[in-house]
């Protein structure tokens, strides 16, 4: 277990200054994520144009994996669309979840958190903002939770 | 009450700590500083043994057979009985039922007592700083019966509001439950106002002694208190095992809450006739082992003496608190005058979740999180805090740990 396999640089970061962090007023699709084992909250505002993601915010208060993942997604999701999202998302659960995953070169800077695998514990914050994500792409509106 | 004693005699940490052989281990290369013990505290050999032995030598069912495994199986668990009722001083080992832990009693209270009493309209008083298995069990009362649960406020430092207390004890008020100590910040409850108030007034009391029997020597006799609840696995018992202190009077005057073996007299599709207490609140074969290895716990801490370790920890929350006190924007959270051994805190731009993955890759266990006390947290605005909770096996030098590690935290995190 290596502590800066989890906190590389790109996360701390990401974490200090989380990028497109705020809301989107009006936005055409938004959901809220909660983790209830350790409080975060998070909320996704996206401004969808012709099924692609022409715009996108979060904010909340959570621990840095979950900020730092957060900013990561919001990056790598600007301009794609729904089926492009959905395989990234894919990409990004095999990351965290599957030790004998292999480097996926499409999640370019997503992979700075493969060290989270390492921590069980700490997989559902990294996971958080991609469920909400997907909440807000379902537009059913009813709060996600990790649980 | 923490009443101070013994302290010309030396209290040797280090020789304490070469009881528990878990302390002896390595996590992630350094050596375990444990201080969760608020959440759950190490069991010494001397508790392990004793739960082996019985394994070993002498399992069986209790109150049941007429072997000589069941007769030294009964004689064990019912030994164990006795000596919980000394720990807290019960009059009589009637009073005193074996349950799962201190959630478990606050249930069966609420519903062996609460629901065949209350009526839509009565109130049930608790404070602000419960634990959720204070609050739940009360908020399912409340639905069934239609009572109206009611909550004592407490100030910045977190603590309880005597004089609101007292204006919220009215005509429908039937019960009062209230935290001796609160887990989430230590606070202690001068509790024994509070149960006068309460029993001038008639009302049933119950008290959560699960943060304060580790700590503080505890006499329900003195306190008065209709109900005494707490849980092994605070005071170096194992899991799984806990105990309901009844007043006798009140016991008799309930219902079963579980049917099954054990807690009857009798068994025809006529009708049951219930068992004596306490078995009648035992329904099915209780955690044998479990209230062995309390009974070693008890023997073990009264071999060192509460006041001792009541002593020793609150040197360690001193220190604690100076050593952690000078890091900059770290902020206690929960200063109450009196304090059980723990701090709870929050550092300026780092989460607590943070925090606790560095902690622990040097070896310092803390709980991070909302503590099942999201009341206390929602009042703080916090989201989560850190915990630190020491017992008697505890060091200087693993606060020295501690604050090494927050320092380490901080550089990398913010």
């Amino acid at each position: 277990m290596d502590l800066a396999d989890l906190y590389r640089d790109v996360i701390v970061d990401h974490n200090r200054r989380p990028r497109n962090f705020g809301r989107l007023a009006p936005a055409s699709h938004s959901a809220e994520g909660n983790n209830p084992l350790c409080g975060d909250t998070l909320h996704v505002f996206l401004e969808m144009k012709d099924d692609i993601i022409h715009d996108i915010r979060f904010e909340g208060a959570g621990c840095a994996i979950s900020t730092a993942s957060a900013s990561l997604m919001s990056e790598a999701v600007k301009g794609r669309s729904r089926a492009e999202v959905a395989d990234l998302f894919g990409s990004v659960h095999r990351m965290l979840t599957r030790h004998d995953a292999e480097a996926d070169p499409g999640l370019g800077k997503l992979a700075a958190l493969s060290g989270v695998r390492e921590f069980p514990m700490r997989v559902k914050c990294a996971s958080l903002c991609w469920h909400t994500l997907n909440a807000a792409l379902a537009g059913n509106g009813a709060p996600v939770s990790t649980e | 009450m923490a009443a101070v004693r013994d302290t010309h005699d030396v209290f040797d940490v280090l020789r304490v700590r070469e009881d528990f052989p878990i302390l002896a281990r390595l996590v992630n290369g350094h050596p375990l500083a444990y201080l969760d013990n608020a959440a759950s505290a190490q069991q010494p050999a001397a508790v392990i043994d004793a739960v082996a032995a019985y394994a070993r030598s002498h399992h069986a069912n209790v109150h049941r057979g007429v072997h000589t495994l069941s007769q030294e199986a009964t004689a064990l668990y019912e030994a164990a009985r006795e000596k919980a009722r000394r720990f807290v001083n019960a009059a009589s080992t009637t009073e005193i039922i074996f349950l799962r832990g201190t959630t478990e009693a606050v249930n069966l209270v609420a519903q062996a007592h609460g629901r065949p009493l209350l009526k839509p309209g009565d109130e049930i008083v608790v404070s602000w700083l419960e634990h959720h298995s204070n609050i739940v069990p009360w908020q399912l009362l409340c639905e069934q019966t239609g009572a109206v649960l009611r909550v004592v406020p407490i100030d910045r430092r977190g603590v309880v509001d005597f004089d609101r207390y007292l204006a919220m004890l009215g005509p429908r008020t039937r019960i009062v439950a209230l935290a001796h100590v609160s887990n989430a910040l230590g606070t202690v409850l001068p509790i024994r106002a509070y149960l006068d108030a309460a029993r001038e007034r008639g009302i049933t009391t119950l008290v959560d002694g699960a943060q304060a029997v580790p700590h503080l020597s505890v006499d329900v006799q003195a306190l008065g208190c209709d109900f005494y609840a707490f849980s092994g696995h605070k005071m170096y018992a194992p899991t799984g095992i806990g105990v309901l202190y009844g007043r006798e009077r009140v016991l008799e005057a309930m219902t079963p809450w579980q049917g099954g073996g054990d807690m009857i007299l009798s068994v025809s599709f006529d009708g049951t006739t219930y068992n004596h207490l306490p078995h009648r609140f035992e329904a099915g074969t209780p955690n044998i082992g479990g209230a062995i290895g309390l009974g070693a716990a008890i023997d073990y801490l009264g071999a060192i003496g509460m006041g001792r370790i009541g002593h020793h920890e609150q040197q360690l929350l001193a220190y604690a608190t100076a050593r952690l006190g000078d890091i900059p924007d770290l902020a206690f959270v929960g200063t109450a005058p009196e304090k059980s051994s723990l701090v709870s805190f929050t550092i300026e731009g780092v989460h607590p979740h943070d925090l606790g993955t560095v902690l622990d890759s040097e070896g310092v266990a803390v709980r991070t999180g909302h503590h099942c006390a999201m009341p206390v947290m929602e009042y703080f605005g916090v989201p989560a805090t850190t915990r630190a909770s020491f017992g008697l096996y505890n060091t200087r030098a693993e606060i020295d740990a501690l604050r090494e590690a927050l320092l380490h935290a901080i550089r990398m995190l913010r």
